[in-house]
């Protein structure tokens, strides 16, 4: 639950008021464009960034006061990947586990479990220092999820990966709602947030500007997609090319 | 705290030295490559003999018990790394040093034997001594000079006086007959080995900082700031895994002392002594590199920066050649100190000089960690 948030770095506001509530077991989307303040707002709900003002309860946990209690529930994939290079991608995501406090041979079962899902079972034992760009973004998935969170925020998930690897990604976060988890998704992908997203909520200048399902949202604004939406509500594209 | 977090990031921190070539030569190969160059050079095996520094003594001493002034100059010789020229006045010496005939000069003073004699009559009385002081000049030209002469002459006149048992006890209760310093197995490189403990420790500064700013800079501290791992989990695997550097770090310098002719005395005892004050010096610089994390903006800064506290242990307190005065202020200085009493002096652990340059270096030790901890904690997070 959001309520009236507000982020304000000196003279700019990231966030101006935002609010919205995301039900158990949904993928939500926030569909923006670049700057619009949804990797602010990931960043205060996952309890890294304080407030302004306004309140955000995550799990029935408020982040300010509680943000250790919700990092304990919770995954998250930056938008910037940030692993150790000199580590394989098996060793990156066995160590989040372990920050994680997953038993260690659970950890490692998980692990596996992951990197086949994710299609880096070869690559595991090579240092992700040498990885691809779209192996990388897969390695930070799998850190996300590797303790199994009840709520993962995945913060442009398939941003520089090529379309089989996209393809994979969304199946793979389709079958975690399965599991009955939550998903927070952040995205500039017109096509992401239709396929994935239960509800989408669309952020501009830190505002959010509209909210509901993808469907509602094309049918109230007779839009053929999510980026014709946008563009009745804005007047802009939310990006000039995929 | 959880052991299990704790775990993972020291042992992700120590494949990060291993696995990086950088990493393991400034660790594990520089102290290696320098204690074996030094040994090279100044060892037994250099072909550098004993007698190789010429101290002019200025032998001012009229006092009825002049046979103690004999007994030390014969102590100088006796070590075989010094050669003794007599000179009658300190100015001739002095010109003679400039102009680089003598490398060194040491000047006994009027009072000399009335002082070692005030001494032997009341050891427990100070106020009964008569104090006076040996003048000590080296050419400062010379690095080696600098380092090695001064800490030969001190452990020539602690042994006349005191004999050999006793060397490192300021104020020992039982005093031996006069005797001569059988330090002639020791050369330079020797007196430079417990500079050498001190030396690879102090880089733990640079190895902090730059772990830390490379971290902050590549978004990882924020990385992990996602899951539920407190701050202090995350120094503490520092702290864990820069200890075992310098455990590993220790005996590394002493492999390759030992394989360059270093035979020191106590020296099962000594390693294991070597570890223990030389963690603390590790927990200094842990500190140190933390505050050194928290001011810079990017890792290549951190390296810089660490440097203002590099130097001065370096200058100060390790083997190079310092101002005994400004020593006093640096940490490394008492590591050298006790590590030169243990194995060059084989002062026993209860000595009061090791106990005490033990209790300066934990104390500043646990202090700077700590001012460093809570530093890093209010600035350095980013």
């Amino acid at each position: 639950m959001v309520s009236n948030l507000v982020k304000r770095y000196e003279d700019v506001t990231a966030v101006d008021g935002l609010s919205f509530e995301v039900g158990s077991g949904e993928i939500f989307g926030l569909l923006g464009p670049n700057g619009a303040g949804k990797s602010t707002t990931i960043n205060i709900l996952s309890g890294v960034l304080e407030p302004t003002e306004g309140k955000a309860v995550v799990l029935g946990y408020d982040v300010v006061s509680e943000s250790m209690t919700i990092k304990e529930r919770i995954g998250v994939c930056p938008q910037e990947p940030a692993y150790y290079p000199h580590l394989t991608g098996r060793e990156n995501i066995e160590l989040i586990a372990d920050l994680h406090l997953v038993p260690r041979e659970e950890g490692r079962r998980r692990t596996d479990a992951l990197l086949d899902l994710v299609g880096l079972g070869e690559a595991s034992s090579r240092r992700v220092g040498k990885y691809s760009g779209g192996m990388i973004r897969r390695t930070s998935l799998a850190m996300a999820l590797v303790n199994e969170p009840d709520l993962a925020f995945l913060d442009e998930p398939t941003v520089g990966m090529d379309p089989q690897s996209r393809r994979a990604t969304w199946d793979l976060i389709r079958g975690f709602k399965e599991r009955g988890r939550t998903v927070i998704l952040t995205t500039h992908y017109i096509e992401e947030a239709e396929a994935l997203a239960d509800r989408v909520g669309i952020i501009d200048h830190g505002r959010l500007i509209a909210l509901d399902t993808p469907e509602s949202l094309m049918r109230e604004h007779g839009a053929g997609n999510l980026e014709e939406v946008f563009i009745e509500l804005t007047g802009r594209r939310i990006r000039e090319e995929v | 705290m959880k052991s299990q977090r704790i775990r993972a990031l020291s042992v992700k921190d120590l494949k990060r030295v291993v696995r990086d070539p950088a990493g393991l030569f400034m660790v594990f190969v520089f102290p290696m490559v320098l204690t074996a160059a030094f040994g090279a050079a100044f060892g037994n095996s250099s072909g550098v003999g004993a007698a190789t520094y010429t101290v002019g003594f200025v032998d001012l001493d009229a006092s009825q018990n002049h046979g103690w002034a004999e007994a030390f100059r014969e102590g100088v010789e006796a070590t075989g790394a010094l050669v003794v020229a007599e000179y009658a006045d300190n100015v001739t010496a002095h010109d003679d040093l400039l102009q680089g005939v003598i490398d060194a000069i040491l000047i006994l003073p009027e009072d000399f034997g009335d002082s070692v004699e005030s001494f032997l009559a009341h050891p427990d009385d100070p106020g009964m001594w008569v104090n006076t002081t040996i003048g000590l000049a080296v050419d400062q030209g010379s690095m080696i000079v600098g380092a090695a002469v001064p800490p030969m002459i001190w452990q020539v006149l602690s042994s006349t006086l005191f004999g050999e048992a006793a060397t490192s006890r300021p104020f020992p209760l039982e005093l031996g007959t006069p005797a001569q310093v059988a330090s002639s197995h020791l050369n330079q490189f020797d007196y430079m080995v417990p500079g050498m403990f001190a030396y690879a420790a102090i880089f733990t500064a640079m190895l902090v900082a730059q772990a830390f700013a490379t971290e902050r800079e590549k978004g990882l501290l924020k990385r992990i700031s996602l899951t539920p791992t407190s701050s202090s989990e995350v120094i503490l695997s520092q702290v864990v895994t820069n200890l075992i550097l310098g455990a590993a770090q220790v005996l590394v310098v002493y492999a390759t002392a030992y394989l360059m002719g270093f035979r020191p005395m106590a020296a099962g005892v000594g390693v294991a002594y070597a570890m223990v004050i030389v963690m603390f010096l590790v927990l200094c610089n842990v500190g140190f590199g933390l505050i050194t994390a928290s001011v810079v903006k990017s890792s290549g800064a951190a390296t810089g920066v660490s440097f203002i506290f590099i130097l001065p242990q370096m200058l100060l307190g390790t083997f190079v050649p310092s101002s005994p005065g400004l020593a006093k202020f640096v940490p490394s200085y008492y590591v050298t100190d006790a590590l030169t009493s243990l194995f060059l002096r084989g002062a026993p652990l209860s000595s009061p000089v090791i106990m005490m340059d033990l209790l300066v270096v934990a104390v500043v030790g646990l202090a700077t960690v700590v001012v460093g901890i809570v530093v890093f904690q209010r600035y350095g997070r980013g």
